[in-house]
């Protein structure tokens, strides 16, 4: 006898949305979070005395609405504060860009743009629905040939040819491309091009002219066929998310135990039996679930030695690179941004201005430097959301891009000019702004990556890049969340299909542990 | 690809100058890079130097890989398909190793130097797989393929020789066996190993006195008519004694590119080089479903009615098409026609009787022979003095 039935490794959002499903069909369920709260990215902290932020992701944009009501989070306390925010690309004279559902507007923008974006948008749409069929399942394998994954292959190629011949073809020839040539020859505004290309970069090593970026765009835009028309801010914090998720795999009779840190995944000969937590005690399982990314879970908890070399070949091959990184700043009062309404700050912010400036800031990263002028992804959560700071001051969030891992001379030499950078950056909006700031906070991809353990600070658990999607993501072999050791499965964004806090992961991973009869 | 294309110039090994001064009719092969002789005077007369005095191959070529480090064994336990650990000091194993599909990727030895010290001798080039396995494990894998010059002493009077030569109380070095001997201010290692099926050994020393080897060699061996051998003999001899070859017999499973025709250690007859009892190798997962499901091969030695070597034959049941043949001979020694062949399962059982379809031409003239043929158990030379201890003087 097993002490449960399985044992999920990491109480992130993946972690949470599988243990809820295994629970849901009546598995008793462990989850070992060694954070001090369950939610993983899902979090909220405080970074000052007396001001909250979302620690890690600060928008959500593409959570399942089927998770959301299967798990039934707005009961468990799922609230938004704001939803459907417009994107505004600033501009430093003031003459900022609005993009609103299909609607572009100011920012000097041409009529013939703001046809173009909506119909640019109502293709990317066609497209991610496509996309929609492949993420809603598990990945289809190549060449087993299960009647399961050629349904998968039918229904994608139904899809291919339901876009018709012209949009077909235009898929076939854009998605392998970047997004730098997509928006050079779709629109005439550098500020629309802009602001469209920071979305498919954000979050990845890439700059606008690498390619797969047309890719990272569309796993990105997915939110808008999942009924996201635009960002929504979860209300207390993306924190609030991690506590629903919680509560619901906790209501559905999961067990989730924070403060527990995984220091092993045991193994015998042929099956992984359970884990040793770092305490020492061990805990059997029919089967443990890893919702961490591929490299800790193989290299760190199991082991690469208790593996066949083959299969660490290909997890060590896995490029986790990231260039992103998370500001925080406590204002004493609102900032004035040259030509913004106040009535506007608490929209998605975006500083972006050029696909050169772009490029220009990526290309530092290939170098394991920094951005001299940093892009950016901006959240004043306290306007919708004044619980998060004392009254009348405010909170500035940022992700923001491009600084490296491991930078030469090392962080400590690095986070004092970095931060200047991004201040000095967010002034040229805002002029106001160094003189409000009474506390700050930078999270490098180091420690993003120390703090919710996602190997290289890339918060998809893995590069998406067309060689690590699908069938091959993480690698191929495993890519049906089973890891060809018996008893181990994936659960995390490490699998298809990929991070972002979306839940698919997770879900997919539940139904295909129930569907393998593991647990029966 | 492992085998460099025809613009790369060939290397020589430690032993080219004695080689070369030897191959008298001038006959050259391409062997992993180096340039050895495919003969050396005639091939027949080469292939009785090992059947019946003593012959000699520069076996420089074969890959060489030291293996160090606390986890040594326990690392190669994981890489080979075999137990390592039932090696010990002073001794040598024959193993094969795997993919994780458990497909061979290739065959060789390992030679244990020490309590964690041990050489890989392996046909392929392996370094890039064996670094890729020692990740997670307290190992050092070095490369010693060109520090180390190496002699095949083969033959009923090899070991006369070689003692002849210097090399005290050889006669007491059992089969798979290896020691050290003082050599010229250095240390020579000699192993009862070889590619033979016969009596014979293995002389490694530093490629510096290498020369110095052969010359001592082939004056004490003089009176034993000792004799320098090249490829094609050593090719005669391995299919008599049963040898399959990596490249030839199986396609290097790292190496292949069509799905499918890469071959398990059960499909090519070495099921007894498999320790499924170990908690972990490469291969392992997959070799257990495949034990539990079936081989879709049987690797098979035929015996071949008349004197024609099946060379690339197809072997037929009734019309069936059933297998191929992948190494041929017609073995002087045995007086057999050998061919090793791989049969669709269920095929291939002791003393199933096929017939092979083998082509040959005489003056652009093709002729079609269908050739009955058997299958035997084991090799058809298996001599005693190749296990004998103390090995029998000549």
């Amino acid at each position: 006898m097993t002490d449960f039935d399985a044992i999920i490794i990491g109480a992130g959002h993946n972690g949470l949305v599988c243990a809820s499903y295994l629970a849901k069909a009546g598995k008793k369920v462990l989850v070992l979070e060694s954070r001090a709260v369950p939610g993983g990215c899902a979090a909220t902290h405080e970074f000052a005395p007396g001001f909250q932020v979302s620690s890690c992701a600060q928008w959500l944009y593409q959570l399942s609405p089927k998770v959301v009501s299967d798990l039934k989070l707005p009961q468990h306390g799922l609230a938004y504060a704001a939803e459907g925010l417009a994107t505004i690309a600033l501009d430093e004279t003031g003459d900022h860009l609005r993009l609103q559902g299909d609607s572009a507007s100011g920012g000097g923008i041409s009529s013939e743009d703001q046809k173009a974006y909506a119909v640019f948008r109502k293709k990317m749409r066609k497209y991610a629905k496509l996309m929609k069929t492949a993420y809603d399942t598990r990945p289809p394998k190549l060449v087993e040939h299960d009647f399961r994954d050629k349904m998968t292959f039918a229904k994608l190629g139904l899809g291919m040819k339901l876009l018709g011949k012209d949009d077909m073809s235009d898929l076939m020839r854009l998605i392998l491309i970047n997004i730098f040539d997509v928006m050079k020859e779709t629109f005439g505004s550098s500020k629309l091009q802009a602001a469209i290309a920071l979305d498919a970069v954000i979050g990845t090593p890439m700059g606008p002219r690498s390619p797969n970026t047309v890719f990272t765009y569309l796993h990105r835009f997915l939110g808008e066929v999942l009924g996201f028309e635009g960002a929504t801010q979860v209300k207390g914090g993306m924190g609030t998310l991690g506590a629903a998720l919680s509560n619901a795999a906790t209501d559905l009779g999961a067990v989730v135990r924070c403060n527990t840190t995984v220091a092993s995944i045991d193994k015998t000969h042929d099956r992984v039996t359970g884990v040793t937590l770092s305490s020492g005690e061990c805990i059997t399982a029919k089967l443990v679930v890893s919702s961490a990314d591929p490299k800790t879970t193989f290299k760190s908890l199991l082991g690469y030695h208790h593996m066949e070399a083959g299969l660490v070949r290909r997890i060590e091959q896995i490029r986790f690179k990231s260039g992103t990184v998370k500001v925080h700043l406590a204002l004493s009062g609102l900032p004035t941004f040259t030509g913004l309404d106040q009535s506007d700050l608490g929209q998605r912010l975006v500083i972006a201005p050029s696909l050169n400036a772009l490029e220009s800031a990526f290309n530092p990263l290939k170098y394991d430097e920094s951005s001299e002028r940093p892009v950016m992804d901006i959240s004043m959560p306290t306007i919708h959301d004044p619980s998060l700071a004392p009254n009348g001051q405010h909170v500035l969030s940022a992700i923001v891009q491009y600084a490296p891992l491991n930078p030469k001379g090392g962080w400590e030499a690095l986070r004092a000019p970095f931060m200047t950078a991004v201040i000095a950056e967010l002034a040229r909006y805002a002029p106001d702004i160094a003189s409000l700031i009474t506390a700050e906070e930078l999270l490098t991809p180091a420690d993003l990556a120390a703090t919710f353990g996602m190997t290289g600070g890339n918060w998809h658990h893995g590069e998406l890049t067309m060689d690590q999607v699908l069938m091959t993501r993480p690698a191929t072999g495993i890519s049906q969340y089973q890891t060809g050791i018996a008893g181990l499965y994936l659960c995390g964004a490490g699998s298809h299909p990929g991070g972002g806090l979306m839940g698919l992961a997770g879900r997919n991973s539940a139904q295909e542990i129930i569907r393998q009869g593991e647990l029966a | 690809m492992n085998s460099p294309t025809r613009a790369t110039m060939l290397l020589e090994t430690p032993f080219h100058s004695r080689v070369a001064d030897r191959c008298k009719i001038n006959d050259w092969g391409n062997w992993m890079g180096y340039t050895t002789p495919n003969a050396y005077f005639d091939v027949e007369l080469e292939y009785f130097s090992i059947r019946s005095t003593t012959g000699v191959f520069d076996l420089s070529p074969m890959n060489k890989y030291r293996i160090q480090g606390p986890d040594a064994e326990a690392y190669l336990n994981r890489m080979a398909t075999r137990n390592i650990s039932k090696i010990g000091i002073n001794r040598v194993g024959y193993t094969v190793w795997c993919n994780d599909a458990g497909m061979v990727m290739d065959d060789g030895t390992i030679f244990r130097l020490g309590e964690s010290d041990y050489r890989l001798c392996s046909y392929q080039r392996a370094i890039d797989w064996l670094l890729w396995c020692a990740l997670g494990f307290d190992v050092t894998i070095t490369d010693e393929t060109e520090d180390l010059a190496a002699l095949a002493v083969q033959g009923p009077t090899s070991c006369t020789s070689l003692t002849e030569m210097g090399l005290t109380d050889l006669n007491t070095l059992k089969p798979f066996g290896m020691r050290t001997y003082d050599f010229e201010g250095e240390k020579l290692m000699v192993s009862r190993t070889g590619f033979t099926g016969d009596l014979g050994y293995e002389v490694w020393v530093s490629p510096e006195k290498a020369e110095t080897l052969w010359d001592q060699l082939f004056d004490a061996g003089k009176e034993y008519l000792i004799k320098p051998f090249g490829s094609y003999a050593l090719d005669i001899a391995r299919i008599e004694t049963g040898f399959i070859q990596a490249g030839v017999d199986f396609v290097p499973a790292e190496e292949m590119v069509r799905p499918g025709r890469a071959r398990s250690p059960f499909e090519l007859g070495l099921s007894w080089l498999v320790d499924l009892e170990k908690p972990l190798f490469n291969g392992r997962t997959a070799l257990l479903k495949e034990k539990a499901k079936g081989s879709r091969y049987r690797f098979a030695i035929l015996n071949v009615d008349g004197n024609k070597p099946a060379d690339h034959s197809f072997i037929l049941k009734g019309d069936r098409q059933i297998g191929t043949v992948t190494s041929a001979a017609w073995c002087p020694t045995a007086k057999s026609n050998i061919a090793f062949a791989q049969l669709e399962m269920p095929e291939g059982s002791i003393g199933e009787e096929y017939v092979a379809e083998i082509y040959y031409q005489r003056e652009l003239h093709w002729t079609r022979l269908l050739a009955p043929c058997k299958v035997i158990d084991g090799p058809i030379f298996n001599p005693k003095r190749r296990r004998q201890t103390p090995a029998i003087p000549h």
